[in-house]
């Protein structure tokens, strides 16, 4: 371990926490503190298992997503994953068995029950995922037989998703998800290698929840280049696509937090190979989409590619140059969920000149830590499970310009003066691909170059300059 | 499409479809944040602390700080006293509050950890408080929750300490925003009397941009405040629902009559609020607020002919319906449904929310539906059976809003996407002027957009 107390100046800083924080730059190798649970008494950014359960599969649309336990934890989740849909709109809605005091004394699997059999009624779904809540792996509710009842009664599936909030943190809950996937797309007759797969070059996209229409775009790209998407697991995916998921010749990966787990199990199963990828930003775009044709070995196919590649950066040049002239020089820091997009956005803020100050994750593992490190500058903090007053701190420090993050850390950065933008389920364009890079550089411009600064840091929002400000230079 | 509700309605037994509430520990937090220099703590797993503070922060658009104890596999089974113990001495050592307020979840509460013993034996720094409120997630709601810490307030920190009371009144606000219990203050001041208003969320959740973030910001309710309040003169709980209880504990405890009055939504609420505080503590009513009065009421009859005879959908907290259904019902327009999903049964009263709406509707010669524990599913199939003019209520009913290609006015909790709500009243004579503008607007943009050209006005 590195004395990372020499690294980090201590003060403010939860012992315990050191281990999780690191600058780059003397040490031999990273070896951050990463994947531990949180300490007790922290103000954690991080979720639980039911959340991470809940993000991947509510962008399946026809599905019934039914949360057992007390209405909280279904209320928190209706309709915020800003994943869109071109079917039914059917998992925007909220269902709940809205768990009372009674149910907790006597089980609430009776009511689960009726709640599955009134929701199948109206809405003549084939599937119907049930999430599993805390109180309810404590009072021992077993989902799996009223699941396998209701399945039997409707002659449809019903899933039971084990997301009990304690039983682990948000990867847990990814794994949940994907358990319940791996059983969904199981053919009949149980998992083996599908001997004939589909004569078109079909692959399953993993990892993108269609947020502002994200793996539309995907979609189009990968069609230009002669690549069929069998299903996206899990945006704007549905029952009868998923089911078809053993057909395709090749998984590609976005989101590794959430979707190695079955991308592996998807090649012991029914010998499905898989590949990271990563539509973030020109240079990874096009790295992932020569990848694909690489791994299909058809000339092409790559021709096809390199053409898309040349076609859209051409296209996208004069206004990414616009705002890289612009912003060249800003510093930016990064916290967000997971670590494969930690890296892609670091490669990303480089394509427009912006320096990277601060990375961090909620759940990033060692190996994402490990390539964070080494594509870091020196001088960048790294730090894992952060708390807001060490982002404060640290983007203060490092006078950072901008934060990328999610819901709970917006008007923590403008509170700092700092510009923001949502990387999470609030973004508001897609932020993959060409236009997703664009996207990105315009919304980075809009917030680092908003008049709105000129107010909020010289005179910190008020008639007066704040004395002695612990602004930094900007 | 995103209609997913059928027309008819069938009796459900089976939980809820798009909920008009949430949990008790939601409201705990927020009411937590209305203290001074106040860390909230959430006693369970994780993700009700993170699911709180997002939904909290989307609302407000402000940081919202609380801690966890991080509930694992082990804490479960074992019970959370270690847990809440070790954040006890972190919550201390690092971020300093002078309070931090404990609330449970369904968790903590299902495995039945003692949390008045577990506080007892905890290592509390000198001069630092810890208070707790029981909020099981499986009972009432989010309103529930924050009558609950409102009471573990008056338990841990309301003392009478002298025999005769202090010229001075307590007044609980309720579930309501930063910019509404900031209004409630101002009115407080401009009658002049000394007012202890808790919680008190103004300046920490509207706080102004002063460059730099304050864990603690400048506002909320003191703890030595709080204190006091066991010696005043007078408590009123504005709001039956999230602000009796309290009241009445504190009367219990320290002997402080409780009165409570609706939410000051409106002319005649916030005249009965107003007055309540003239007939204990002053003689008259200053010109400023005889002249606020005056301004609304001129304004409603400037506009009266926009609202007679519309039917309206009302759905929200029940503090909040009861005195936005009596000002609706002053404009001259039919409340035709209001629906909570707050039971109405909470821990201490029956179903006064439904009796209290229907009393109303029927003395203006109305009738309505009217539900506690209800759910959006139902409202909406209330709606598709018998159609509205106007939609209020919170976020969530845009989605009614579309179906039904209704105008749609947002009041409440939670407001996820629109800005600045939280800043400005809806409560007092101005927060009343505010809801003229905003339901006349709604209702005459409705118009402009759905006029033919040749019906298009310059003047309405």
């Amino acid at each position: 371990m590195i004395n990372v107390s020499t690294a980090v100046p201590n003060d403010n800083l939860i012992v315990e926490r050191q281990s999780s924080i690191l600058v780059k730059g003397g040490q031999r190798k990273n070896q951050l503190k990463c994947d531990a649970e949180s300490i007790a008494g922290c103000v954690s950014q991080r979720a639980c298992v039911y959340c991470g359960a809940r993000v991947v599969l509510n962008p399946v649309t026809d599905a019934i997503h039914l949360v057992h336990g007390p209405m909280g934890c279904a209320s928190y989740t209706w309709d915020i994953r800003g994943s869109l849909s071109s079917g039914s709109e059917l998992y925007r809605n909220s269902f709940c068995t809205d768990l009372k005091e009674n149910d907790i004394i006597f089980g609430g699997e009776k009511k689960l029950a009726r709640a599955i059999d009134e929701l199948v009624e109206k809405y003549e779904s084939e599937l119907v995922f049930v999430y599993s809540t805390c109180v309810v792996g404590v009072i021992g509710d077993d989902l799996e037989a009223v699941c396998k009842t209701a399945a039997h009664k409707h002659g449809i599936q019903v899933l039971p998703v084990q997301s009990s909030g304690f039983i682990g943190n948000k990867s847990a809950g990814y794994r949940a998800a994907c358990d319940a996937l791996l059983r969904l797309i199981e053919p009949p007759g149980g998992a083996r290698p599908i001997n004939s797969r589909r004569p078109v070059k079909s692959v399953n996209y993993l990892g993108d929840f269609n947020l502002a229409g994200e793996a539309w775009i995907i979609k189009d790209y990968l069609k230009r280049i002669g690549v069929e998407v069998n299903v996206v697991f899990t945006g704007d995916s549905n029952y009868r696509d998923l089911k078809k998921a053993p057909e395709a010749s090749l998984n590609i990966m976005q989101c590794a937090g959430s979707m190695a787990y079955i991308a592996r199990r998807m090649e012991e199963l029914y010998s499905i190979p898989s590949l990271q990828i990563s539509f973030l930003g020109l240079e990874d775009t096009a790295a992932s989409l020569c990848k694909i044709a690489d791994f299909f070995g058809e000339p092409e196919m790559m021709r096809r590619a390199e053409e898309l590649i040349k076609e859209e950066t051409i296209a996208v040049q004069p206004e990414m140059g616009r705002y890289h002239e612009k912003l060249a020089g800003k510093k930016a820091a990064i916290y967000v969920g997971g670590g494969f997009k930690a890296i892609s956005l670091i490669k990303q803020f480089r394509e427009l000149g912006i320096d990277v100050v601060m990375v961090g994750t909620q759940t990033g593992r060692e190996v994402e830590y490990q390539t964070l490190h080494d594509i870091s500058d020196d001088g960048t903090v790294i730090l894992d499970d952060a708390n807001p007053s060490e982002l404060e701190r640290f983007m203060t420090e490092k006078g950072a310009h901008l934060l990328v993050g999610g819901v709970k850390e917006r008007p923590l950065a403008y509170k700092l003066g700092v510009a923001f933008i949502d990387h999470n389920h609030d973004r508001k364009h897609p932020l993959s691909g060409y236009v997703g890079a664009v996207n990105f550089a315009r919304e980075v411009y809009s917030t680092v170059c908003s008049p709105v600064w000129k107010y909020a840091r010289e005179t910190g929002g008020g008639l007066y300059a704040v004395e002695n400000s612990e602004l930094p230079e900007r | 499409m995103l209609d997913c509700t059928p027309k008819e309605i069938i009796k459900r037994s089976g939980g809820m479809i798009n909920p008009a509430k949430t949990c008790q520990p939601i409201g705990a937090m927020y009411a937590a944040l209305g203290i001074h220099n106040c860390l909230p703590h959430s006693h369970g797993s994780q993700g009700c602390c993170a699911y709180h503070r997002s939904h909290l922060t989307r609302h407000f658009r402000e940081p919202v700080m609380a801690t966890s104890s991080s509930f694992t596999e082990g804490a479960s089974v074992f019970g959370g006293g270690g847990n809440l113990k070790t954040a006890i001495k972190n919550v201390f050592s690092i971020y300093n509050p002078d309070v931090m307020a404990v609330h449970t979840t369904c968790l903590s509460e299902t495995i039945g950890d003692d949390l008045p013993s577990i506080i007892k034996g905890a290592e509390v720094p000198e001069g630092k408080l810890v208070i707790h409120a029981s909020t099981p997630s499986y009972q009432g709601s989010h309103i529930t929750g924050f009558s609950n810490m409102v009471k573990g307030m008056v338990t841990y920190l309301a003392k009478a300490t002298r025999d005769e009371k202090k010229e001075q009144v307590n007044i609980i606000p309720g579930f309501v925003n930063p910019g509404d219990m900031r209004e409630i203050k101002r009115l407080g001041g401009e009658l002049g009397v000394r007012s202890i208003i808790f919680p008190d969320t103004s300046g920490v959740l509207d706080s102004p941009m002063i460059g730099k973030f304050n864990m603690f910001p400048a506002g909320g309710a003191k703890v030595e405040d709080i204190r006091d309040s066991g010696n005043s003169k007078l408590t009123i709980a504005l709001g039956y629902y999230a602000s009796s209880d309290s009241a009445h504990l504190l009367e219990r405890n320290c002997q402080v009559p409780a009165i409570t009055l609706k939410t000051p939504i409106g002319i005649k609420a916030t005249d009965d609020f107003l007055m309540t505080l003239r007939s204990k503590f002053v003689q008259e009513i200053p010109n400023q607020l005889e002249e606020e009065r005056g301004q609304l009421v001129d304004v409603i009859t400037d506009n009266h002919h926009h609202f007679y005879g519309k039917k309206v959908a009302l759905f929200g907290d029940p503090d909040i319906l009861t005195g936005l259904t009596e000002f609706i019902l002053s404009l001259g327009m039919q409340p035709v449904h209001v629906l909570t999903g707050t039971p109405a049964g909470t821990l201490t009263g029956s179903g006064i929310f439904e009796k209290e709406i229907k009393e109303m509707l029927a003395a203006a010669g109305h009738e309505g539906r009217v539900k506690a524990a209800g759910d959006l599913f139902e409202l909406h199939q209330w709606i598709k059976n018998e159609p509205v003019d106007l939609l209020m209520g919170n976020t969530y009913g845009k989605y009614i809003a579309r179906a039904e290609d209704l105008p749609f006015v947002r009041v409440g909790f939670p407001i996820l996407d629109r800005g600045v709500h939280s800043y400005l009243p809806i409560v007092g004579y101005r927060g009343a002027m505010r809801l003229v503008e905003m339901i006349s607007d709604t209702l005459l943009d409705r118009q402009d957009r759905d006029a033919a050209d040749e019906d298009l006005e310059l003047v309405m």
